[in-house]
C-alpha cells in the first residue's frame, strides 16, 4: 500500500496488534479486587506523601458511593467486574534513565514495538510504563537544561510537589465521574510534565503506554503545566496484548496552559479488542492559550472519552479533532467538551470515524457558552463514514449557547462505502481490503492533514492493518 | 493464444438472462468495436469480463492468453491485465487520482517490493502529457466534482498509466461534447499498439470516426448477431439496428 514510512515512527505497529506478552512475573502485586486494603498496599509500595494517601483514600469513598453511567452510557459497562480486576502490578517504583539498566524481558517488549528507535529519531523525550510504572523515563539534555521536567506521576508528586499539589486534581476533580473516583483512588504511572515560561519545546514528548498482564487495570495520571507562552507537543501510544478475559484502562489526564500556552497532546491508542478504555481528559486554557487534543481511538472493547476544554481566560482557544474506527464487536464512544467561560474564546470540533461490521460509533458533544459572554465561537462538524449495512452511527450533539453576541455552527454527514467504488477500485488491481482502507484513508484524509507528518503516517499503517483485518 | 477469448458464454442478473451465448476474440493489436442498441446487453458484457459482483456466468469461458479468468477476483484480473474504463467511474472522496493510482501501480509489484516516488512520479507526468492533461488534475480527488469530459480523460489517464493487455472501453463517449471526444480519442489511439488489445463498447458510429476500428461487430439481445469491417458501423449508421434485430431469432452468427 502507499506509505512513505520506513519505521513505525510512533512504535504501535512493529507486529499487527501489539499482540504478544511475556510472563507476568511482578515483584509487587496488590491482589485482585478493590478495598481499603489494596490502597494502603499502593500507597506503601510507592512511599506516598500522607497528602496523597489521604487523597486516594477519600477518592476511594467517592468511587464506591458514584453510581455507574448507566442513564446513557452502553449497557456494555456492566461487564466490568471490579472485583476480578489487579490494581497494582509492577517490578519497582523507580523509573530507569538508561535502556541499559531496564529489565530485559520489560526491554524486549518495548524494543519489539520500537521504542527506543524512534527516541533516537524525532523525540524529545520518552517515558514507557509497563502495567503499574514507569520503567524507563528520559529526556534530551538539551530540554532538561531548559527546566522542562518530564517524569513519571509518581516522581512528581515527590521531588516537585510544589508545582504539581497546585494543580493536581483541579482540572479534573476526583468526583467528576466514577471512572476519575476510581483513577484517584488507585493511579500509579503516568507523566508529570512543566514547561517554564517561554520555553517552546521543539520535539514531541511520548508517552508509552503498555498493558501485559490479564485481568489488569491501568490506571495512569498524567499531569501537564505549560507555563506562560511556552509550546509543547505530547504524544501518547496504547497498546496491549489480546487476552481472554477483559483489562481496564482507566486514566485521568490534566492540562493546564497558562496565559499565551500552547499545548498539543496526541492520542493514538490501539488497545486490543478487550479492552475497556474509559478515559477523562480535560484541559484549562488561560487568557490566549490553545489547547488541542488530537485523539486517535482505533481498537478497544469499548471506548469511553471526550476530551475537553475549560476556555477560562480571554481569547482562549480549545480543539478537538477526532477519528474513532469501530471494528466489529467495538464500540467507540467519543466526542468533545469544550466549556467557553470567558469571552472571546473559540472552539473547534471536528470528529470522523468509521464504523465497519457490527462496529459501532457514537458521537457525543457538549459545547457550552453561556449567557453573560460575548463574541464567543464555536464550529462542530462530525462525519460518520459506515463500511457495511449493518455498522451503526450515532451523533448527539448538545449545544447550548446563551446571549446575543456567540455564534455556533454545527455539521454532521453520514456516508457509506458503496459496493460500486469497491468494484471501481478493484478493478484497478487493489484488493477488497485495500480498497477499502484506502476509502477510509480518503475519508480521514482533510483532519490527518493537520496532524504531524510521523503521527499521520502511523495512523494510515494502522488503518490499513484493520482493515485487512475486517475483510474475508 | 495472444487474444481475449470469449467462449460462448451466458450470464445473468438477478436470475434475468442477459448475454445469450456470446463469443468473440480480440487479439493484441486490434480495436474491435462492439456497437448495438439500448438494452443489448453491451455494459453487461464489460461488466461480466471485469468480474462485477452482481453477474453470474451461468456458462461458457473467457480467456486471457490462454488463461481462464473467471474464477478470479476482479482485482486478480486487473492485476492479471484486464483494463475497464466505465461507463459511470465512481467518486472516492479525499483520494488524490495520484495516490489512487499510485496504489494501483505498487498492486501490480511482486510482494514486498516498494515503488520507487520518483520513478512513479516521471511515468505519471510523461503519460499525462501525452494526454495533454494539466499537472494540477492528478491532485484532486478521483472523479470528485468532475464534469464528463474530466471523468473519462481519467480513465484514459488510468488505462496508459496501468498498461494492460486487454482494455474494454464502456460507452467511453457517452456524455462527452466534440472536444472532449476528440481528446479522449487522441488518447486512446496514442495507446494503441502490439501489445494492446481494444475492445469499444459504444452506442453511436460518431466516436469510430475518431477511433477507427479494425472489426466492428453488432450485438442484439445478448449476442453477437453481425460482425465485419468498419463498413458494418456506417451500414449501421444509415440504416439503425431494426433490420438485425430479426436475425436475433437464429442461433448465433460469428
Amino acid at each position: 500500500m502507499v506509505t512513505d514510512t520506513e519505521a513505525a515512527p510512533l512504535g504501535l505497529e512493529r507486529n499487527a496488534n501489539g499482540d504478544f506478552s511475556y510472563p507476568d512475573t511482578h515483584l509487587h502485586d496488590a491482589g485482585v479486587g478493590l478495598t481499603e486494603e489494596t490502597i494502603h498496599y499502593i500507597s506503601n509500595i510507592k512511599e506516598d506523601p500522607d497528602w496523597v494517601r489521604d487523597f486516594r483514600l477519600n477518592a476511594y469513598k467517592t468511587f464506591l458511593s458514584k453510581p455507574m453511567p448507566t442513564h446513557w452510557a452502553s449497557k456494555d459497562l456492566e461487564a466490568i467486574v471490579f472485583e476480578n480486576i489487579r490494581y497494582y502490578l509492577s517490578s519497582g517504583t523507580q523509573a530507569k534513565r538508561s535502556w541499559e539498566d531496564v529489565p530485559e524481558d520489560v526491554k524486549r517488549t518495548f524494543e519489539r514495538l520500537g521504542i527506543p528507535e524512534q527516541e533516537r529519531k524525532f523525540l524529545a523525550g520518552v517515558e514507557a510504563q509497563f502495567d503499574s510504572e514507569a520503567v524507563y523515563s528520559n529526556i534530551k539534555a538539551a530540554v532538561g537544561e531548559q527546566g522542562v521536567i518530564f517524569v513519571g506521576s509518581t516522581e512528581g508528586l515527590k521531588n516537585h510537589p510544589e508545582i504539581f499539589r497546585k494543580w493536581f486534581g483541579k482540572v479534573i476533580p476526583t468526583g467528576d465521574n466514577k471512572f476519575s473516583a476510581l483513577n484517584s483512588a488507585v493511579f500509579s504511572g503516568g507523566s508529570f510534565i512543566y514547561v517554564p515560561p517561554g520555553v517552546k519545546v521543539k520535539h514531541p514528548l511520548q508517552a508509552y503506554f503498555r498493558i501485559n498482564a490479564e485481568n489488569f487495570g491501568q490506571f495512569e495520571r498524567t499531569l501537564i503545566i505549560v507555563d506562560e507562552g511556552a509550546e509543547l507537543t505530547y504524544m501518547e501510544g496504547c497498546t496491549a496484548p489480546k487476552f481472554n478475559t477483559a483489562t481496564l484502562h482507566s486514566a485521568v489526564v490534566e492540562l493546564v496552559a497558562l496565559k499565551g500556552a500552547k499545548i498539543q497532546y496526541i492520542t493514538v491508542q490501539n488497545w486490543s479488542a478487550n479492552v475497556f478504555n474509559l478515559v477523562t481528559k480535560r484541559a484549562i486554557a488561560h487568557e490566549e492559550a490553545e489547547v488541542k487534543w488530537i485523539d486517535c481511538n482505533i481498537g478497544s472493547r469499548l471506548t469511553m472519552k471526550y476530551p475537553g476544554v475549560v476556555l477560562k481566560g480571554r481569547k482562549a482557544r480549545g480543539e478537538v479533532l477526532s477519528i474513532a474506527l469501530a471494528s466489529n464487536g467495538q464500540h467507540q464512544d467519543t466526542g468533545a467538551k469544550m466549556v467557553h467561560a470567558a469571552d472571546e474564546t473559540t472552539s473547534n470540533i471536528i470528529s470522523k470515524s468509521i464504523s465497519i461490521g457490527t462496529g459501532r460509533a457514537t458521537y457525543r458533544g457538549l459545547v457550552h457558552v453561556p449567557k453573560h459572554l460575548k463574541n464567543c465561537k464555536n464550529n462542530t462538524e462530525c462525519d460518520a463514514l459506515l463500511i457495511n449495512a449493518n455498522s451503526r452511527t450515532d451523533t448527539y450533539p448538545a449545544i447550548t449557547v446563551r446571549g446575543t453576541g456567540n455564534s455556533v455552527q454545527h455539521e454532521a454527514s453520514v456516508s457509506q462505502v458503496s459496493a460500486e467504488q469497491i468494484f471501481y477500485m478493484q478493478q484497478r488491481g487493489l484488493t477488497e481490503a485495500q480498497a477499502m482502507s484506502l476509502s477510509v484513508n480518503g475519508f480521514v484524509n482533510d483532519l490527518v492533514r493537520q496532524f504531524p507528518m510521523e503521527y499521520s503516517v502511523e495512523l494510515k499503517r494502522l488503518i490499513e492493518l484493520e482493515m485487512e483485518g475486517s475483510v474475508g | 493464444m495472444n487474444q481475449l477469448e470469449i467462449q460462448n458464454i451466458r450470464a445473468e442478473i438477478a436470475e434475468q438472462e442477459i448475454i445469450r451465448g456470446l463469443s468473440l476474440s480480440v487479439p493484441k493489436g486490434e480495436v474491435h468495436a462492439i456497437m448495438g442498441p439500448n438494452g443489448s446487453g453491451k455494459s453487461t458484457l464489460a461488466k461480466v469480463l471485469a468480474g462485477h459482483p452482481d453477474y453470474k456466468v451461468t456458462s461458457g469461458s473467457v480467456l486471457m492468453d490462454g488463461e481462464d479468468i473467471l474464477a478470479l477476483e476482479p482485482d486478480e484480473r486487473a492485476r492479471k491485465g484486464i483494463f475497464l474504463a466505465f461507463q459511470y467511474p465512481n467518486e472516492i472522496p479525499g483520494v488524490t487520482i495520484a495516490n489512487f493510482l499510485r496504489a494501483a501501480v505498487q498492486s501490480r509489484l511482486p510482494e514486498g517490493e516498494e515503488l520507487e516516488a520518483t520513478d512513479y512520479y516521471a511515468k505519471l507526468y510523461e503519460k499525462m502529457d501525452l494526454l495533454e492533461m494539466d499537472r494540477a488534475f492528478t491532485s484532486r480527488a478521483v472523479n470528485e466534482g468532475f464534469s464528463g469530459g474530466e471523468k473519462k480523460r481519467n480513465e484514459i489517464l488510468q488505462l496508459a498509466m496501468l498498461e494492460p493487455k486487454y482494455a474494454v472501453l464502456d460507452e467511453t463517449d457517452s456524455g462527452l461534447d466534440i472536444d472532449a471526444l476528440k481528446v479522449v480519442a487522441n488518447g486512446v489511439n496514442s495507446l494503441r499498439g502490439p501489445e494492446l488489445g481494444v475492445l469499444l463498447i459504444t452506442h453511436y458510429q460518431r466516436l469510430l470516426d475518431y477511433i477507427i476500428p479494425d472489426h466492428v461487430h453488432v450485438m442484439v439481445q445478448g449476442r453477437i448477431v453481425r460482425s465485419g469491417d468498419k463498413s458494418l458501423a456506417l451500414e449501421l449508421e444509415e440504416k439503425g439496428y431494426d433490420w438485425l434485430r430479426d436475425e436475433v431469432a437464429e442461433p448465433t452468427l460469428v
